[in-house]
């Protein structure tokens, strides 16, 4: 199954203005890894996410997506394989029915109706949100928001799924049913995001960004054990590996 | 601000009358479209002193009402509030046109007056046409049955955005606002020049959605078309509502009906 393969090489990209915002990243993400991309802010995580279904192409270095190396010709294959979660979920739900937005995809690859139909039907059941698919998006809450954004991605089935900040606007519990959600999936999945428990809940491989590089790429919990390591890279510890501020002193909860 | 708000709530509660289901709600949108039209066409080709040929096209708006159960006063309210454009329009008629055209009793009215009644008239009548046709079928299916009408693809999908994205524009508008107002003291930085850097923050926030969005739709395979699902087949009681509605306006149009009424009334007492 090598087209599930996420290959970056040297990949160097400035935006417009000046300011550089991936200097010589290399990866190799191979088939059913969970990674996530970690970083401060300004890092280059959101610019490295867009080079990975070609909404910014590289300047310098490549990406090969599969047996694909990604350019202009190979785009519209890539873009089918490389499904993608977006950050703001109001930026994804852009059609009238949050119906039409999951159909949006899969319309546009011009499958036929009935297939399109049990497609959008089986994505909002995998998020549990079929009972939404005649409301309007404007209409949703944040957590419905984010199930339909993912829902809209699924329904191409990609194989491999990256997610900016998928938690961001969820509520604790909304929040853990999505992780749960997550886990479920067979996807290769790339996971941008500053919420470092998801990482940990998620993800087998951890990837640190850093001014436009890889300051580190490992396993997840040898990572974000490195205390002096995550505080160089901006970070610090996930929340449930720091000190319990109601247990005595000492007695942490890192026993991972 | 709370002006704001609270008619854009008014917006969504639109939205949600044109959800419910009744006859008219059933009913296929192109033709409720077609109709509207031809409802304006004729209430607008009136000369322009005509009244009493204008009065028993009030029929339309009034059994919509009743068949797709929208509130009146909802709709009065609405109406209301466009009112200003259609008065300002017409309020100079009756200083400008001052031959006196009819007489009721001892009083002489000017053509002008006429004439601005006349324009009211047909505000009421036009505009309340166009919202019961959103409140009786829902902008986005009105949107795609200008499209199936032949309407050109970029105009409807423009549409369709401007209405999905006006309520993440507006409480873009009302964040900023917001944090406008909460650091403003004794009116100070109220003016002008701030409403100006307000409105150019906000057309930036603007593009950079508009940039996002449009990523968002190539990632998924965009290529410069919408495609919709829609089942849609014009039933019997659809083209039944057409023919019968257009046909009364056309009657309506060519015969006054409260002359012939009274003509009638007069003949019959001799």
């Amino acid at each position: 199954m090598s087209h599930h393969l996420v290959e970056v090489r040297d990949l160097e990209y400035s935006y417009p203005d000046g300011t550089f915002a991936l200097r010589g990243v290399s990866f190799r993400i191979t088939h059913g890894e969970a990674v996530g991309i970690i970083g401060a802010n300004g890092a280059g995580k959101s610019t490295l996410l867009l080079q990975l279904n070609g909404c910014l192409l590289p300047q310098a270095g490549t990406v090969r997506i599969g047996d694909l190396p990604l350019n202009k010709k190979t785009l519209s294959h890539v873009r089918r394989t490389v499904g993608m979660v977006f950050q703001d979920p109001d930026d994804q739900l852009f059609m009238p029915l949050v119906y039409d937005d999951v159909a949006f995809g899969p319309l546009n690859l011009g499958l036929p109706l009935e297939e399109v139909d049990e497609r959008v039907k089986q994505a909002l059941a995998t998020v549990g949100a079929l009972h939404l698919k005649d409301r309007p998006p404007y209409r949703l809450s944040g957590g419905e928001k984010r199930a339909v954004a993912i829902a809209s991605v699924l329904s191409m089935s990609p194989s491999i799924l990256v997610m900016d900040e998928p938690t961001s606007y969820l509520d604790p519990q909304t929040r853990r049913q999505l992780i749960n959600l997550l886990k479920t999936f067979q996807h290769t999945m790339i996971i941008a995001t500053h919420d470092l428990d998801l990482v940990l809940d998620l993800c087998d491989r951890t990837i640190i960004l850093k001014t436009g590089q890889v300051a580190a790429d490992g396993p997840t919990r040898r990572i974000l054990q490195d205390g002096e390591l995550l505080h160089a890279s901006g970070l610090e510890k996930p929340l449930c590996m720091q000190g319990c501020p109601v247990c005595p002193a000492g007695q942490s909860s890192a026993n991972l | 601000m709370a002006k704001i708000e609270s008619s854009l709530l008014n917006i969504g509660y639109l939205e949600t009358l044109s959800c419910q289901q009744t006859p008219l709600h059933r009913l296929d949108p192109r033709v409720k479209l077609l109709t509207t039209l031809v409802f304006i066409v004729a209430v607008v080709s009136f000369g322009k002193y005509e009244i009493t040929g204008l009065i028993p096209f009030i029929i339309y708006p009034v059994t919509l009402i009743a068949v797709g159960n929208l509130p009146p006063g909802y709709l009065a309210k609405k109406i209301l509030l466009a009112a200003p454009f259609a008065f300002f329009i017409g309020i100079f008629n009756p200083l400008l046109d001052r031959a006196i055209l009819v007489h009721l009793g001892p009083v002489g009215i000017s053509g002008g007056w006429v004439s601005f009644a006349s324009i009211m008239i047909r505000f009421i009548l036009t505009v309340s046409a166009a919202l019961i046709l959103v409140a009786g079928t829902g902008l986005n299916a009105v949107c795609l049955a200008l499209e199936r009408m032949g309407a050109p693809a970029s105009f409807v999908v423009q549409l369709l955005f401007l209405y999905r994205y006006i309520f993440v524009l507006t409480d873009e508008a009302l964040r900023l606002v917001r944090a406008r107002s909460l650091r403003s003291f004794q009116g100070r930085g109220l003016g002008f020049r701030v409403v100006g850097y307000l409105i150019g923050q906000l057309l930036l926030r603007t593009l950079e959605r508009a940039q996002r969005i449009h990523r968002a739709m190539l990632s998924r395979g965009f290529d410069g078309k919408i495609r919709l699902v829609r089942s849609s087949a014009i039933h019997l009681k659809d083209a039944g509502f057409l023919v019968g509605w257009v046909t009364l306006f056309v009657l309506m149009r060519w015969y006054n009906i409260p002359y012939l009424l009274g003509h009638l009334v007069m003949g019959l007492a001799p």
